[in-house]
């Protein structure tokens, strides 16, 4: 029973040293890339700050899943360069919630192997697997029969999973694409906080794309507003309310002002297009 | 209501229509007695076949046969379609010759089997299995190249390498496909096995057994044979089948 509070101290430094430090976490330069039928980023520059939690927001098919995917190495670039603390991709421990969960989760996996799968790849013995897979399921506070197969549960237990998943790596950057879709109203409400509170405990550099602009502005520090594509950062919104955030703070003036702000340029952006 | 419990006896109507036009044709004598013998006959040499005669034995050794065709065809083919499958290039590059062959009769392959391996159990069980690994193969390769991009996504974003992809992921991936693969090869090994057992000169199996029934007219023999075939194809197609819900218990989920 050492492990877990050497775990934790060790999680809390590298939180604090997440926190302090400055530099962005990734820079993208130059980013080009096409499809077939269109330019999605065409010289695309930007940078994701470190320790932040950041919300990507744009209209549909404006390039942001494609976006997450060439940073996590998964769709190759036309050009450009993605550098993660100056360097290029290396070993990086990725957590990553897919858009499509149904397709992201393994069928012939229990739930609980599902989250377990991510440590397996790294080569983490099996009895730590089964410590850190329950630490997370504990720590989460979800409610799950962890036997039952995907094909047992609803979407939204299917996309638990699949946050669970990638929050049992400790990752260094975690995606989330549209995690919540799935999920209905309570359920979406309860998983915001617990992601809240992951991100407060952590600090962890998250990416999460959202097409409810009121969780995006809620639960991040920026928000990245794009346009159709070929995509650009059209602005990149600080909102910076203290957290924990509560629904006190969706009261309060700065989010309600942050929040239009967003919409109206949302608003011209997709009228131009 | 009490139908709904009867309702677990629908399957058996088909059987009992088939038996009684099978016995009402018998007794008005439509058919010459001699070619179609009455269903109790017919169960009689069948039952003296499979327990007290060579039936028995026929049969086991057409379950032999087909059992040894399938294993090999799984063998060569499941590595195979893998490996194929994972390359969409590479498969690309031999559809053409996979699709011909698979459309090939396996039978016309007989005469070319029998110079290569003379008139034993071994021409038998390799054109089967030629039959049989074609079919899975084409199986098991779609099954790896229609492999959920999303899942394979996910594996590398955690970090799996290429073998670990394939292994983890792709291969899995495929299994209900190998499975529909299998069950379909195993009845085609099954087709071939007989056909090769009526002409090719044997002295046991299923397919001789009607061949030689036929040729000394005696028909519940002949008519017990082909049911005791019936019965295997079927048993084999149900055996697989619930393999395939233990092994591949999320397909079609
Ligand atoms: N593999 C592909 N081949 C061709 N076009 C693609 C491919 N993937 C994405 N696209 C196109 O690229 C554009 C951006 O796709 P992307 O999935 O990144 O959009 P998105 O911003 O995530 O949209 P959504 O809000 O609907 O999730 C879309 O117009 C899409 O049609
Ligand atoms: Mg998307």
């Amino acid at each position: 029973m050492t492990a877990q509070p050497a775990a934790k101290i060790e999680l809390s430094e590298k939180a604090r040293a997440a926190a302090t430090r400055t530099a962005p976490h990734v820079t993208i330069r130059g980013l080009s890339k096409r499809f077939s039928d269109a330019t999605i980023y065409d010289n695309f520059d930007f940078d994701i700050p470190r320790g932040k939690l950041m919300s990507v927001f744009g209209p549909n098919g404006c390039g942001k899943s494609t976006l997450i995917n060439m940073i996590a190495g998964l769709f190759p670039m036309d050009a450009g360069e993605i550098l993660f603390d100056g360097q290029p991709l290396h070993k990086i421990k990725f957590g990553y919630v897919f858009q499509n969960y149904r397709e992201a989760v393994f069928p012939w996996l229990s739930a609980f192997d599902n989250i377990a799968y991510p440590l397996k790849v790294m080569g983490v013995p099996k009895k730590d697997r089964v410590v850190r897979v329950e630490k997370i399921v504990a720590n989460l506070n979800v409610k799950i029969d962890l036997k039952l197969y995907p094909y047992q549960m609803s979407g939204g237990q299917q996309q638990l999973v699949s946050i669970m998943r990638a929050l049992v790596v400790d990752p260094e950057i975690l995606f989330l694409d549209e995690p919540f879709s799935a999920l209905d109203y309570e359920m979406t409400l309860f998983m915001r906080e617990q992601l809240q509170r992951v991100f407060v405990e952590t600090h962890t550099t998250t990416v999460l794309v959202s097409h409810d602009l009121e969780e995006a502005v809620y639960l991040s520090d920026r928000i990245l507003l794009l346009s159709r594509h070929p995509a650009r950062a059209v602005e990149f919104v600080h909102y910076d309310a203290p957290r924990p955030r509560t629904d006190r703070t969706m009261t309060e003036s700065d989010f309600i002002s942050t929040k239009a702000h967003c919409l109206e340029i949302f608003q011209r952006e997709v009228r131009k297009g | 209501m009490n139908w709904k419990r009867l309702e677990v006896l629908l399957p058996f109507v088909g059987v009992i229509v088939l038996l009684a036009v099978w016995s009402f044709t018998v007794w008005m004598r439509i058919v010459d007695p001699v070619l179609l013998p009455s269903p109790i006959a017919t169960f009689k040499a069948m039952w003296a076949g499979m327990f007290h005669g060579k039936l028995g034995v026929d049969f086991l050794k057409t379950v032999e046969r087909t059992i040894y065709s399938t294993i090999i065809a799984a063998v060569i083919a499941i590595p195979l379609g893998i490996l194929l499958g994972s390359s969409e290039k590479l498969y690309r590059s031999v559809e053409f010759l996979i699709d011909f062959f698979r459309s090939t009769p396996a039978s016309a392959m007989f005469p070319l089997f029998l110079v290569l391996f003379g008139v034993g159990d071994r021409t038998k069980i390799s054109v089967a299995a030629f039959g049989a690994a074609l079919v899975i193969l084409f199986n098991v390769a779609y099954g790896v190249m229609n492999a959920r991009k999303t899942r394979i996504l996910a594996a590398k974003v955690m970090g799996a390498s290429r073998v670990r992809v394939l292994w983890d992921v792709m291969l899995l991936e495929s299994m209900p496909a190998t499975f529909v693969g299998l069950r379909n090869g195993v009845s085609l090994a099954l087709v071939i096995v007989v056909v090769a057992e009526m002409f090719i000169g044997s002295v046991d199996g299923l397919g001789q057994r009607v061949f030689e029934a036929q040729q000394m007219f005696e028909m519940p023999d002949m008519y017990a044979a082909i049911f005791a075939a019936g019965a295997l194809g079927y048993g084999l197609n149900l055996l697989f089948l619930s393999i395939e819900r233990r092994f591949v218990h999320w397909a079609g989920k």
